[in-house]
């Protein structure tokens, strides 16, 4: 059977970083693909090739066995290529058939929307009220919408980012169930993820990216978890030699029992979280972003001021503990608790700012009394920063906003690293960086390490958790996996704990169910209905 | 044609040279708006440009009615900066000048000259604590701003309204809606004879120093403006918003009430109806015209004043309406929000007949990390 789609030898350079790497893919009508790696495999830069978006420098796109270029997502919609994507598109206060109406051709009348919709969604099982105003909507209908919204265009092959990260469990087979009726009708559906389950469960076929480039393609059904994560992670990395742990180092920050709920409607809540950091330890914490990493930074940093009483307990040099929960990020910092957020244009640092006067953010070294700050010392600071860190920048008054990623990462980095703190918080540590800024970016968390400085590393990089960690723990759907000694760690068990799954059985954990309250429940209702 | 296309990074010369492109822009508009209602257009301009100007005792008037707004756009500045919409700076300004009223009508024939003290003192604290109303609607309820410190201008003049016409109104003024005409302790020190000129000049220029202090020294107003131009980045820092709320409406309250009781204890010398002249919204044009900084706001200030100035000259002369003032000001405030658009964007011309290849509006947004600009 000639394949519905074939991609040959496809290739995609971005400046520094090779996306795709000759990337070849095969779709037959009806079939469900899976497309398995982290985040920045190049899962996403492949499909926006296929719907048009991005172009391949180099490669082939075979469309029912004929060459095509898709120069433009348009084209794309012509061939019967539509795609779902994880952050929906919908304006609130429209209704839902609204929505989709506005994304198709003019001619049609919203009333035969109307009944389209309506129609379809008998037909696939989708529940939803056309009628009703999407911010109404629960996170699983307005998916719905999306869905619809690609259904209306007759696709020949659907293409799903991700989604299944906002659905509740029963939501999911829902969902299920719909693309096992559409895939039997002949649509060709490629499915992203980096759930392992999922995966094994509704899919044919399997191919799985690392770092660009295919490092498998299989049956997922023939696979297990471990199999198939292996292939997504990698090779066991090779490590340095492991470091004696010092099992009885003093203890920093104690957590214990730290929960919230969550402080947006798309947050993940945090349940009964315990952890202790010791002083000249790195603690790696692995996980796919988006599972409660974020909350539990926030509440660590002190920007969430929401801990419960007596859930972060603070030792300090002397043996004297006291809960800092109530304090903010400024009295946090003056402990020596820095933080260093994913986040670095708007979060680290200010884009219109110079870089001196983004010293001020977390450093005091520039104020005087009365408040008043030196532009002379915090200059002097921020050249320092340039220099010892080598920050590709102007000077110290470019504005953060002038500089590439990778170097605002490292200007934030160094004015943390640099600030001799007690507890270091850091979220992705080397994202964007060059190999060599890598490099010395992690050499300098190992020496503040060794200076007795505590280290909590958030990373979705396990080789890097790997080369840097002395402990790791997992975070998934808001909870926290038990604390393994790097040694004792293979990727195979974390890859399986990232997926939630460390309770053995496989079952998911219920707070995955509670996610989502009373929208959850009503799902439910409507799967059944 | 001709389109609009992004620039790379915001340019700084346009920045700087966008208000006297804007005034250029206003002046040929007001010489079309005078033709057109049958006057001298160089007689009109005259009024607006030179009249002002033209002796000691007219810069004596010219500063006389910059100073109000510039102590006003000062507090706007900062307040604006830090993301604080405070446009009521109007309500501000007459509750400021009745709380310096009511001091001055507590003077007695012994009275001292101290009494110009507690008279400006009154009236900071009366415009804070109205800007306070604001904050607290605000931070405790979420109520906007904006609405809310709108809203109170007008609780403010009916406010003034009701004590002019009621209580404080003068027994022996033939029942005219006026206080009693203050005693000479009560009025603030001027500083030439022949102008009327006062010593607000001189706190006037002390806030404009203060406020560059602030702004551009002092922690305190970098957090509020961290605040504004990037709140996750104030929440990282440990910057608070509700101080940033609370500061800078108090700031720019305090000193608008401070303008309304350096108005009632100098020029006007009594409360009547028309103390609200429109300083307070005047005020936002100003700070806006002076790029929110202390400096461009005296420019500003001087500007606006000879428009108020010319306004009456206008009026009085050629017999043009008392609304030519406002129409200057509103000229003069939406060419300067067009001419802004350069800051961002500039004007590129495209050859006709030829059209642009019709590219997705998807940017390769695969790799922002990567593609993000490079420094030189």
């Amino acid at each position: 059977m000639t394949p519905r789609l074939e991609l040959r030898r496809i290739s995609k350079s971005y400046p520094g970083v090779k996306a795709s790497d000759e990337v070849s893919l095969q779709v037959a009508p009806g079939e469900i693909h899976a497309v398995l790696g982290e985040n920045g495999a190049g899962k996403s830069t492949l499909m926006k090739i296929i719907v048009g978006a991005v172009q391949a420098d180099s490669g082939e796109l075979l469309w029912d066995g004929q060459a095509r270029q898709i120069r433009h997502p348009a084209q794309a919609r012509a061939l019967g290529i539509s795609m779902v994507h994880q952050h929906f598109s919908l304006f609130d206060s429209l209704t839902a058939a609204q929505n989709i109406w506005l994304g198709l051709d003019r001619r049609v009348s919203l009333e035969a929307v109307r009944g389209s919709v309506k129609r379809l969604a008998e037909q696939y099982g989708l529940p939803l009220d056309p009628e009703r105003p999407v911010h109404a909507l629960s996170v699983g209908e307005r998916q719905r919408v999306e869905i619809l919204r690609a259904l209306m265009t007759e696709p020949r092959l659907l293409i799903l980012d991700e989604p299944t990260s906002v659905l509740t469990p029963q939501a999911v087979q829902g969902l299920f169930t719909t693309l096992r009726q559409l895939a039997a009708q002949g649509c060709s559906i490629l499915y992203i993820s980096h759930k392992l389950d999922e995966i094994r469960s509704l899919c044919q076929r399997c191919t799985v990216m690392r770092g660009g480039r295919v490092t498998g393609e299989v049956d997922p059904r023939q696979e297990t978890n471990a199999s198939l994560s292996r292939l997504m992670i990698g090779a066991e990395p090779s490590r340095p030699s492991p470091r004696a742990v010092h099992a009885q180092a003093p203890v920093r920050l104690a957590l214990q029992g730290l929960a919230a709920a969550p402080s947006s409607p798309h947050g993940v809540p945090l349940h009964d979280l315990h952890l202790v950091l010791r002083a000249g330890e790195i603690l790696g914490m692995a996980g796919v972003s988006g599972n409660g990493q974020q909350e539990l930074m926030s509440l660590l940093s002190g920007e969430d001021g929401r801990s419960p009483p007596g859930t972060l307990l603070w030792s300090d040099d002397g043996g004297g503990v006291r809960d800092i929960g109530a304090l903010g990020p400024r009295q946090r910092r003056a402990l020596g608790l820095h933080h260093v957020p994913e986040e670095r244009l708007g979060r680290g640092a200010v884009p219109v700012m110079s870089l001196a006067q983004n010293t001020l953010l977390t450093r005091r070294e520039a104020v005087g009394r009365w408040g008043h700050w030196s532009p002379a010392k915090a200059s002097a600071l921020a050249a320092g920063l340039i220099k010892r860190f080598d920050v590709r920048a102007a000077g110290p008054d470019a504005s953060a906003r002038s500089l590439s990623g990778g170097n605002l990462q490292k200007f934030i980095m160094g004015r943390e690293m640099s600030a001799t703190p007690r507890l270091l918080i850091v979220a992705q540590p080397t994202w964007g960086v060059d190999v060599g800024a890598a490099a010395q970016i992690r050499a300098e968390l190992l020496a503040l390490r060794d200076q007795g400085c505590a280290l909590l590393v958030v990373s979705e990089e396990l080789d890097e958790l790997m080369e840097l960690s002395d402990r790791l723990v997992v975070m998934a759907r808001g909870r926290l996996s038990p604390v393994v000694p790097v040694a004792q760690a293979s990727v195979e068990q974390i890859g399986l704990w990232m997926s939630g799954l460390w309770d053995g059985d496989g079952a998911l954990p219920e707070s995955q169910a509670m996610r989502g309250g009373a929208a959850g429940a009503g799902e439910a209702r409507h799967v059944q209905a | 044609m001709f389109k609009l296309e992004a620039r790379a990074r915001p340019s700084r010369w346009i920045s700087l040279a966008s208000p006297l492109l804007a005034l250029l822009i206003t002046t040929l508009i007001g010489m079309v708006l005078f033709a057109s209602l049958g006057k001298d257009p160089v007689q009109g301009l005259r009024m607006f440009f030179w009249e002002p100007l033209r002796n000691a005792y007219a810069w004596g008037e010219l500063g006389l009615k910059a100073t109000p707004m510039i102590l006003i756009a000062l507090g706007l500045a900062v307040a604006f900066r830090a993301n604080v919409w405070n446009i009521g700076a109007e309500g501000q300004f007459v509750v400021g000048a009745l709380a310096a009223g009511w001091v001055a009508m507590q003077a007695g024939p012994e009275t001292g000259r101290w009494i110009v003290v507690p008279i400006l003192v009154a009236g900071t604290v009366g415009g804070l604590a109205w800007a306070g109303v604001t904050a607290w609607l605000r931070d405790r309820f979420h109520a906007n701003e904006i609405l809310v410190s709108l809203m109170l201008v007008y609780v403010a003049e009916l406010l003034l309204q009701y004590l002019v016409y009621g209580p404080w109104k003068d027994p022996a003024g033939y029942n005219f809606p006026q206080t009693i005409t203050f005693l000479p302790a009560t009025h603030v020190p001027r500083l030439f004879p022949g102008t009327r000129l006062h010593i607000g000049v001189w706190i006037a220029l002390a806030a404009v120093v203060g406020v560059w202090w602030l702004l551009f020294r002092s922690m305190a107003g970098f957090a509020w403006q961290v605040g504004g131009l990037a709140p996750a980045a104030a929440r990282y820092a440990g910057f608070s918003s509700r101080r940033a709320l609370w500061g800078a409406l108090a700031l720019s309250g305090g000193l608008a009430g401070l303008a309304g009781a350096l108005e009632v204890a100098g020029p006007l010398g009594q409360l009547t109806p028309y103390v609200p002249m429109g300083y307070g919204f005047a005020a936002i044009i100003v700070a806006f015209v002076g790029r929110l900084h202390p400096v461009g706001i005296v420019l500003s200030g001087l500007l606006m004043s000879m428009f108020y100035i010319g306004g009456e000259l206008a009026q009085s002369r050629l017999g043009l309406p008392k609304a030519i003032t406002g129409v200057f000001q509103g000229l003069l405030l939406f060419s300067l929000l067009a001419c802004d658009t350069l800051v961002h964007y500039r004007v590129r011309r495209v050859r006709h007949g030829h059209r642009p290849a019709a590219e997705p509006a998807s940017p390769p947004a695969a790799a922002p990390i990567h593609s993000g600009q490079e420094v030189r």
